[in-house]
């Protein structure tokens, strides 16, 4: 290959896309290493803390997009304090500094500041893309920086953020001139809008495919919206209430008629039974359909409804729709591949209201499932092993039993045998979250079997040691493995230090890990950030009372036991931008 | 029914927890934090708790389903269900909207207290730093003001303690008075954002819906009070 002129390679180059071929082809020899490196367009950074900006930037100059995510996934159930970090500013400004042409930002679970948006559109002349996924730290005044200065934005994502609503009329301050939008997702901003500004925006923006509103859309909004937008083909819904013998009702029914290109339905935060029959024209086109927040639409309703959607491929839903309900899904639904069912009622006490039931008639009718996430009462045996006959194809299965412990309730045996047959039979599966009643035989299935696997979480099971030794043992392309609630100590972290590596990172909360153990790893593996992590009232307390915060350190005694560690393979060093509460070994 | 859930509660007594029974026979809601529980020992089959290791050994308690076919309401484990928080704030939200007032009180409170944070922030305009305090501490407004008066009394010279943090709304003159004085208010902010004068809603909507606390001047809480008489006036 060294035959050819770079001009050549460069051109080879450009149709392999995937971050992880791409870095595969860096790896053969300096040239390519060079070439690869001077080409790279797309970024991604898995752990913001792996690596500083500078070095990002001077190793891809070419860098046009940027993806970073921040916070380890524990953070998502409140597991992470709330400081911990994840700031995207720091890159922002070393981006700015050297002139990087950014183009698009993915961010997922970082800290956003008003700052860091405002530097976005003030240093970035060509800037078309800002997708935030769970992130925070921002308000409306930091949305209204962009939208008025990104004047080629293309793209203006927000998924499930915490924003702040300061009343900042941010939609009012997209120019006139602004005419590109091709995706706007607002759905998650709890303020109002001006109603009359988002109508305008859509009228002038043609190439608009993707529209995701927020609660303060009303239903007649909404029709004079869509009527603008018939090319739309993703369509989140804001309020969706209204009275069904209304004008208004009656024009958006005609309207959504119009709406031929409509692929993907979402939102629905306030919604009434009586109007869904309004969008049953769509449902034949449906291949998207995210129900998950419409608490009040009972079951009866629901079934009707997807008795329309006969070509769903991803379906988010409520549990209320019952084991009967997943059984017409299953029916109808034959070209179903991911499927979601959340909980309605997360601590109510055993409303059965899917069962493991459910579950089994979905796998008898939709072959091509191959991504799950089930919140259930309970899960047997049995049913798990009559899943994986049934579906071979799985490459995320996340099962979530309420009660974290609970056994097979017909022989109130351990699920390790129905979770054994899900790793034995799927062998694609990248990803993995277990729950129920669980001892280290599940591990050493996952450590046999799970050759593919990527990510594993695991809460409240295992009996000793053992368990995360097999996972560390077995699972070659592990990449990401979180715990909580079990028995694994100092031995299981000590196992294979060196395979921490080969990992991004390893969370380990309420284990059996001590301070001592935490610390022996960290002498030992430099290129590692060993992070303890400790936001007790006590210290915080006794901190104020001597006049100033004390830090978390390593001087306590080595056998304690460490609450939180979070351990991530890095360049960077430690972090200069740890809280208090965090010390890294 | 009852009784087998009765018995659950008594077996669970030892062990420091209250079950949040649905129905709401009184029984606080209460959590199991990560900070206390210590050594999972998975010898045995059953859940087991582990609270408070070093001080009571023997509040070791199995959790039993007392009835296979309607287990006992579980108590709340920080973080479990694994349900994002952006999820739990919007379902909170939405439950608190159903038609059904009552049960909708009962679940918002259920997903909401458990489901959030207990610790909030506090802050007091002029105090050098902020506190943190465990909501879950208290079971009335005037116990959260004692406190909050112990917490930041150094810095008030004794303008705090004037109101006790409990306004009365039925008297318009003694809010006016409050808020035209420079004694200091309790302000939360709540799950939509909004910030709420303290003390309108009953004490368990309050902690399930209380994201921070501010302390400010009353004259300066003057812009709120409009916005939590309608607040107020919506919840009916």
């Amino acid at each position: 290959m060294n035959y050819f002129p770079d001009e050549v390679i460069e051109h080879v180059f450009d149709y392999v896309t995937s971050h992880q071929d791409r870095n595969s082809i860096s790896l053969v020899c300096k040239s390519w290493y060079r070439i690869e490196r001077l080409s790279r367009q797309r970024v991604f950074i898995g752990n913001c803390y792996s690596i500083s900006p500078d070095k990002v930037i001077e190793r891809f100059p070419a860098i046009r997009s940027l993806s970073l995510k921040g916070k380890p996934h524990f953070a998502d159930f409140n597991l992470v304090p709330y400081d911990w970090g994840g700031h995207v500013y720091p890159w922002i400004v070393a981006m700015a500094k050297s002139k990087v042409n950014l183009e698009e930002l993915r961010l997922k679970r970082m800290v956003v500041s008003d700052e860091s948006l405002e530097l976005i559109s003030s240093s970035f002349a060509n800037f078309t893309s800002l997708v935030l996924v769970s992130c925070e730290g921002f308000t409306t005044n930091g949305l209204k920086a962009v939208a008025a200065n990104c004047s080629l934005l293309r793209e203006l994502d927000l998924q499930e953020n915490e924003v702040e609503d300061h009343r900042s009329q941010w939609l009012n301050h997209f120019p006139e001139s602004s005419t590109s939008l091709v995706t706007l997702n607002f759905s998650c901003l709890k303020g109002e809008i001006n109603l009359a500004a988002l109508e305008r925006l859509v009228a002038r923006s043609p190439n608009l495919k993707t529209l995701r509103v927020n609660r303060a859309v009303t239903l007649d909004s909404l029709q004079k919206i869509l009527s603008w937008a018939p090319q739309l083909m993703d369509l989140g819904v804001g309020s969706f209430i209204h009275d069904p013998d209304s004008e208004t009702f009656y024009k958006l029914k005609n309207t959504i008629v119009q709406c031929k290109s409509i692929k993907s339905l979402s939102g629905f935060l306030e919604v009434a039974p009586y109007c869904l029959p309004a969008i049953y024209p769509v449902c034949s086109n449906l291949t998207s359909l995210n129900l998950s927040y419409a608490l009040g639409i009972p079951a009866s309703e629901l079934i009707k409804l997807i008795r329309h959607c006969k070509r769903l491929q991803r379906l988010w839903i409520l549990d209320c729709i019952g084991d009967k309900g997943l059984e017409v899904v299953a029916s109808n639904c034959k070209d179903l591949q991911e499927l979601r069912v959340f909980p309605s009622d997360p601590f109510g006490a055993g409303n059965t209201v899917v069962t493991e039931e459910g579950l089994v008639a979905i796998s008898f009718g939709c072959k091509k499932l191959n991504s799950l996430l089930y919140f259930c009462h309970q899960m047997t045996n049995t049913a798990l092993i009559t899943v994986a006959n049934n579906c071979p194809n799985f490459v995320r299965f996340r099962l979530c039993i309420l009660d974290p412990t609970k056994a097979d309730p017909l022989t109130q045996q351990p699920l390790d045998e129905g979770f054994g047959a899900i790793v034995q039979s799927c062998k694609g599966l990248k990803r993995l979250s277990l729950s129920g009643l669980l001892t280290d035989k599940v591990f050493l299935y996952i450590g046999m079997y799970a050759e593919q696997l990527e990510m594993l979480s695991v809460a409240f099971a295992g009996n000793s040691d053992k368990g995360m030794i097999y996972v560390l043992n077995g699972c070659k392309k592990l990449r990401k493995l979180e715990v909580r609630d079990s028995p694994f100590g100092d031995a299981a972290l000590l196992a294979d230090p060196g395979k921490y590596e080969t990992m991004r990172s390893l969370w380990m909360s309420s284990c059996e890990v001590t301070l001592g153990a935490c610390k022996a790893l960290a002498r030992k593996m430099p290129m590692l950030n060993v992070e303890i992590i400790d936001d007790s009232e006590l210290t915080v307390d006794e901190a104020l009372c001597g006049g100033a915060p004390v830090a978390v350190t390593a001087d306590g005694d080595d056998k304690q036991k460490v609450e939180k560690m979070y351990l991530y393979r890095t360049l960077a060093g430690p972090r200069n931008d740890a809280p208090e509460f965090v010390c890294t070994l | 029914m009852e009784g087998s859930r009765k018995g659950a509660v008594d077996m669970l007594a030892g062990a420091d927890l209250s079950l949040g029974l649905p129905g709401g026979d009184g029984a606080k809601l209460d959590f199991v934090r990560t900070g206390c529980k210590r050594g999972f020992s998975a010898t045995e089959v059953d859940l087991k708790l582990d609270l408070n290791a070093k001080e009571s050994p023997s509040s070791v308690e199995k959790v039993k389903p007392a009835d296979p076919a309607r287990p006992p309401a579980k108590a709340q484990v920080v973080g479990w269900p694994p349900v994002r928080s952006y999820r739990k704030n919007v379902m909170a939200h939405n439950n608190k909207n159903s038609s059904d007032e009552d049960q909708a009180a009962e679940k918002g409170v259920a997903s909401g207290a458990a489901a959030a944070l207990s610790f909030v922030k506090v802050s007091m305009d002029g105090a050098p730093y902020l506190r943190k305090i465990d909501l879950k501490m208290y079971k009335t407004y005037k116990e959260l003001s004692d406190a909050l008066g112990k917490m930041f009394g150094s810095f008030t010279a004794g303008n705090y303690e004037a109101h006790q943090g409990m306004i009365d709304f039925m008297n318009e003159n003694k809010l006016k008075g409050l808020l035209n004085s420079s004694d200091y208010v309790s302000t939360y902010e709540d799950k939509d954002g909004d910030w709420m004068l303290v003390g309108d809603v009953p004490w368990e909507m309050f902690i399930a819906s209380c994201k921070r606390l501010r302390i400010m001047k009353g004259s300066e809480a003057i812009g709120l009070a409009p916005r939590a008489m309608e607040k107020c006036k919506g919840r009916g």
